[in-house]
């Protein structure tokens, strides 16, 4: 009995004793994710602080010279904003015909469960395997050859589960209420969907297909072999033409160039335009979806 | 009696949803169809059996992707061994402790980091983290499986860190109240109540972060040197299936083995990590183990 009570004793620590060791333990839990920031900040840190001095209007608007190690990375800028736009087109009608299915005309069953697995799983593909398939289905299949077109389609089946997730989210938020105001004066589902339900859904998929574009916008795996080339004389004219992309380019200019160390301003310049184009398009894209689910909440 | 335009718009957009399965199931088929050829001419146990990937070689070709399993392996794993612990109790403190402007600040900035390219986070592996561990270990090159393994553990961290997020957050409020209310600390509650009930969601999250682990591409390729040779430890280099396929996917010629070949490891790339995403769909997907 006596040792007991004296064990419970020692076991019980003073209401103090306890506050300062969670005290403690929440400051380590704070830690890893200062961490987290930290890492991100180095990384930011040395790109923009080594790559800063690089871009300057030459660098932005000229193509590369004397093999690549001089001059700038134009040609990988509109090859980026060309594909990129292909991507769009193809993701995006798609994923938000794919929501409107989901949310607004099937009945939620054995079927709806089959697309949305199938929705993750394709969310969970390797980008490498995207590539291969890009290749063996578009440039061979298909027969578009390395090209725009077969790197926009395969980076569109890549960014189709961001876009049709986002269009979910955005539809899900329209209240019943609208949709079964209108049915009750009459309108068809269409109709519904037209005039009540995709208006007030548009600045959610808009926010999913920024994300979709800055998925995309930096996608290397994808395009190796669907049309990104190492070096072109003249822009892209045609949908069936090879291309030059900022994050192949980045890559080449990196690991592959014959020069490594003579081009390494050139490939920090690279990765800084990269980086703040994507940063841009997903800091722009997670202000909208604030500013839309802030009106959801107040009912607006 | 439905309009035309009414019958046609459904139409339609049942096509789209029908087109979302056809996409996975015409990925699958496309891996299959493409590696059948290579299968059928010397069977799975070549790819699977200890050897080297040489595909050019004069006279005798090999294919084995033994080493670069093992590759896949060992930065996979030297990945998790801190993304996860980081990424959990990142989410703990997110979920339970974080002053909600915290929550605000730094939910978008766990974004930001996963929405940095692959090829910008292998750059910085080549230009900052390869010097550093060349200078740490004492080592010629930093270009080795450990170099890779902590680019692609940061870049499975975002992932960990939102999705367990969201399972601790998903826990209710009822079991907190019941443990505070009992005496319990918050310290005690968090790792006693909120984590356990939230183990399949955070299990998930950890698989989903593997999912990415191994699928990683281009982080890979860029620092991780790609030599074929059987890696003794982490501060060797290797070469993982990704990037492995990325490597020949530029200058194979169509149709040949060489090409069925890289779809046999594309096949196996895609069939590990839909077998890893699957497990933690149903992990999310079953009800929360506290309901037993």
């Amino acid at each position: 009995m006596k040792t007991d009570f004296v064990k419970t004793k020692i076991a019980v620590k003073s209401q103090g004793e306890w506050r300062n060791l969670e005290l403690a333990g929440y400051w380590i839990l704070r830690l890893t994710l200062v961490l987290v920031l930290l890492i991100l900040g180095i990384i930011v840190y040395d790109i923009v602080s080594k790559g800063i001095g690089v871009i300057n209007w030459e660098f932005l608007t000229q193509a590369p010279r004397v093999g690549m190690t001089e001059g700038g990375i134009f040609p990988a800028i509109v090859g980026t904003f060309y594909v990129t736009i292909i991507t769009i087109a193809f993701a995006v009608p798609l994923g938000v015909g794919a929501a409107i299915y989901l949310n607004e005309y099937a009945v939620q069953g054995r079927f709806t469960r089959l697309v949305r697995m199938s929705l993750r799983n394709l969310a969970g593909v390797p980008s490498i395997v995207f590539g291969l398939f890009g290749m063996a289905v578009f440039v061979k299949i298909f027969g578009f050859g390395p090209s725009l077109i077969a790197a926009g389609f395969t980076l569109g089946l890549l960014t189709l589960p961001v876009t049709v997730t986002a269009a979910e989210e955005a539809l899900i938020t329209v209240p019943r209420a609208y949709r079964a105001g209108s049915f009750a004066l009459g309108a068809t589902r269409w109709q519904v969907v037209r005039t009540v339900v995709l208006p007030r859904a548009l600045p959610g998929i808009l926010t999913g297909t920024i994300l979709g574009l800055a998925r995309a916008a930096g996608e290397t795996a994808p395009i190796l072999a669907t049309g990104a080339a190492f070096f072109l004389p003249h822009l892209p004219d045609s949908l069936k033409s090879q291309f030059m992309a900022l994050p192949y380019h980045l890559f080449i200019m990196a690991t592959q160039h014959h020069a490594i160390s003579q081009v390494r301003p050139i490939a920090y310049g690279t990765a800084l335009v990269l980086l703040l184009l994507v940063c841009f398009l997903n800091l722009a894209a997670v202000l909208m979806r604030k500013r839309f689910r802030d009106r959801v909440a107040k009912g607006l | 009696m439905l309009s035309l335009s009414e019958k046609v718009m459904k139409v339609i957009f049942l096509i789209c949803g029908l087109a979302i399965v056809l996409f996975l199931a015409g990925i699958l088929f496309t891996l299959l169809s493409n590696s059948w050829p290579a299968l059928r001419e010397m069977g799975l146990v070549p790819f699977l059996t200890p050897g080297r990937w040489n595909p050019g070689a004069y006279g005798e070709p090999t294919y084995s992707l033994f080493n670069m399993i093992y590759g896949t392996f060992l930065v996979t794993v030297g990945a998790l061994v801190f993304a996860v612990p980081i990424g959990v109790a990142a989410a703990a403190y997110l979920a339970e402790i974080a002053a909600p402007w915290e929550r605000e600040l730094f939910k978008p900035i766990v974004e930001i980091l996963a929405g940095i390219p692959s090829v910008v986070l292998g750059f910085f592996g080549l230009v900052v983290i390869a010097p550093l561990i060349s200078r740490i270990f004492n080592i010629p090159s930093g270009i080795t499986a450990l170099n890779g393994a902590i680019l692609v553990g940061i870049m499975a961290m975002p992932t960990i860190i939102t999705l367990a997020e969201d399972a601790i957050t998903a826990v209710p409020k009822e079991y907190r109240n019941a443990s505070l209310a009992l005496g319990g600390t918050r310290w005690q509650t968090i790792w006693k109540i909120t984590v356990p009930a939230a183990f399949s969601g955070i299990t998930a999250a950890s698989l989903l972060g593997m999912g990415r682990a191994i699928g990683e591409t281009m982080t890979v390729l860029m620092v991780t040197g790609n030599m074929i040779a059987w890696p003794e430890s982490f501060l060797d280099s290797v070469r993982t299936l990704s990037a492995g396929i990325a490597i020949d996917i530029g200058d194979v010629v169509f149709n040949s083995t060489h090409f069925h070949a890289l779809f046999v490891a594309g096949l196996l790339l895609f069939t590990i990590t839909f077998i890893v995403n699957l497990l933690a769909d149903i992990l999310i997907h079953r009800n929360p183990e506290v309901n037993k």
